[in-house]
């Protein structure tokens, strides 16, 4: 009754860690745009940007993000807007990871010594440059591990991305798992593979730490 | 720069008529006279909290005073950025804490403002940076980080960074009080080189050696206040006021 767990099972689950891996891409990129655009608000000096920036990054970050998802899928359709699965999770990812990544740069940007931008403008250097050649690159360097452990976290949550009907890694071991009644192996091969996938990013951002900490 | 001679006195460097800085309800400057002439060097001392930091960190604009009439090189000092810009060209500072920027090499600090602000080319702005870094005799450590310096070495690399800009005036805000004891004196000869030259400086430091060896002239400010002002060996000697003498009684132990 039950089908034998087969190499073909595994190749299914492998199509689903390509969408996982797509729809991650999809949360880094359109997460880091918008994340910029929130920084950028937040550390200008128009008080009414930052506090739009501030109060949006409340809202978001107290909001579970498979609410979020529930909202842009059901509720876009609900009032009308017929919305593809894909598009759904694209926006509700990249408001989710905006929220975060909008913060954690935030933080970084403000943890540069004040002396910094000191020494900057005492050189004549505009603020546009003390920020582009002075402050960012430090920042930089302060928000690569948040940031990456973000990343991480935002790569595994993509499961959540199965509610909406997309076939991702953890909806395709579903799938086999009910098909083959053999659960441990099925879910234990599903978490290898996450882990293949995060493991290199957290290698990666140690290795970045250590070049940029001259 | 260096071919600027001490005759050439009698253009003003620094004209600061009734400033007032305000924190608050704290006055930290209280109607400043000042007049600054090219070549000269001054030096600024008074107890803490005596708005001396206060007063050069107007100068250059790091600070805004309220009221009052501040020129610095010919730019009256206003919230335009324009006014803001052109003064922070025409001075350099050197601060307590150096302020050098740790992402970047010895030289690269020496070379950004000139690139970015001048519009110097890469090569041109290594020239000028090495040129520099060898009046204040640091050449070898162009390729190292900051972090790799001694204090006294950073120090001086603070003071080729603001000189890359070619600045009519220097403004020092304490150089030496950040540094172990057998750091300041290769700082303070750097200094002593700089006002020989005939640069124009102004230095709030409690090095009362440095003042006695190069001052034009000694202000003591206190409370906000310009209290005292004249040559260093009368103020050394005959200090006019109470608060001076209790200050240099302090300060001369």
């Amino acid at each position: 009754m039950f089908q034998q767990y087969s190499l073909a099972h595994v190749q299914f689950m492998l199509t689903g860690l390509g969408w996982t891996v797509t729809l991650a891409l999809i949360a880094l990129v359109g997460g880091s745009i918008a994340g910029s655009v929130l920084t950028l608000m937040r550390v200008s000096s128009n008080a009414i940007l930052s506090r739009i920036a501030q109060f949006y990054i409340f809202v978001v970050q107290g909001t579970p993000l498979l609410v979020t998802l529930f909202i842009a899928y059901f509720g876009a359709s609900y009032v009308g807007f017929a919305v593809q699965p894909l598009v759904a999770i694209a926006v509700a990812f990249s408001f989710y990871a905006a929220a975060f990544l909008g913060d954690i740069w935030r933080g970084a940007i403000q943890s540069v010594p004040g002396g910094q931008h000191e020494g900057a403008h005492a050189l004549g250097l505009s603020r546009v440059a003390a920020m582009r050649y002075i402050i960012i690159p430090q920042a930089i360097r302060i928000a690569t591990p948040p940031t990456v452990g973000f990343f991480v976290q935002l790569i595994k949550n993509t499961s959540l991305a199965s509610v909406v009907g997309i076939v991702e890694l953890t909806r395709t071991a579903q799938i086999v798992s009910n098909a083959t009644f053999k659960p441990l192996e099925v879910y234990l091969t599903a978490a290898l593979f996450y882990f293949l996938v995060c493991f290199p990013i957290t290698l990666f951002s140690r290795r970045l730490e250590k070049r940029l900490n001259v | 720069m260096s071919s600027i001679e001490r005759t050439a006195a009698g253009i003003s460097v620094v004209r600061a008529s009734q400033v007032c800085k305000y924190y608050g309800g704290f006055q930290a400057l209280d109607h400043i006279d000042l007049n600054v002439e090219k070549g000269e060097t001054i030096v600024v001392c008074g107890p803490s909290g005596s708005g001396k930091s206060t007063l050069i960190r107007c100068l250059n604009a790091l600070e805004r005073h309220q009221s009052g009439k501040l020129t610095v090189c010919g730019v009256e000092v206003n919230d335009s950025r324009q006014s803001v810009d052109a003064v922070r060209r025409k001075t350099g500072m050197v601060f307590q804490n150096f302020n050098l920027f740790p992402h970047m090499t010895v030289i690269e600090n020496c070379m950004i403002a000139p690139m970015k602000v001048r519009g110097m080319s890469r090569d041109q702005a290594r020239a000028t940076a090495e040129r520099f870094l060898a009046r204040v005799h640091i050449p070898e450590q162009a390729d190292k980080y900051p972090a790799q310096l001694s204090g006294g070495q950073q120090q001086r690399v603070a003071i080729a960074r603001a000189l890359s800009m070619s600045p009519e005036l220097m403004l020092f805000d304490e150089p030496t009080s950040a540094l172990d004891p057998e750091m300041v004196r290769e700082v303070l000869d750097t200094m002593v080189e700089l006002a020989k030259e005939g640069s124009t400086m102004i230095c709030v430091t409690h090095e009362m050696n440095f003042a006695r060896q190069v001052a034009d002239r000694v202000i003591f400010m206190d409370r906000g206040s310009i209290v005292e002002s004249g040559a260093p060996e009368a103020f050394f000697a005959r200090p006019e006021t109470e608060r001076a003498r209790e200050f240099l009684a302090q300060i001369l132990n």
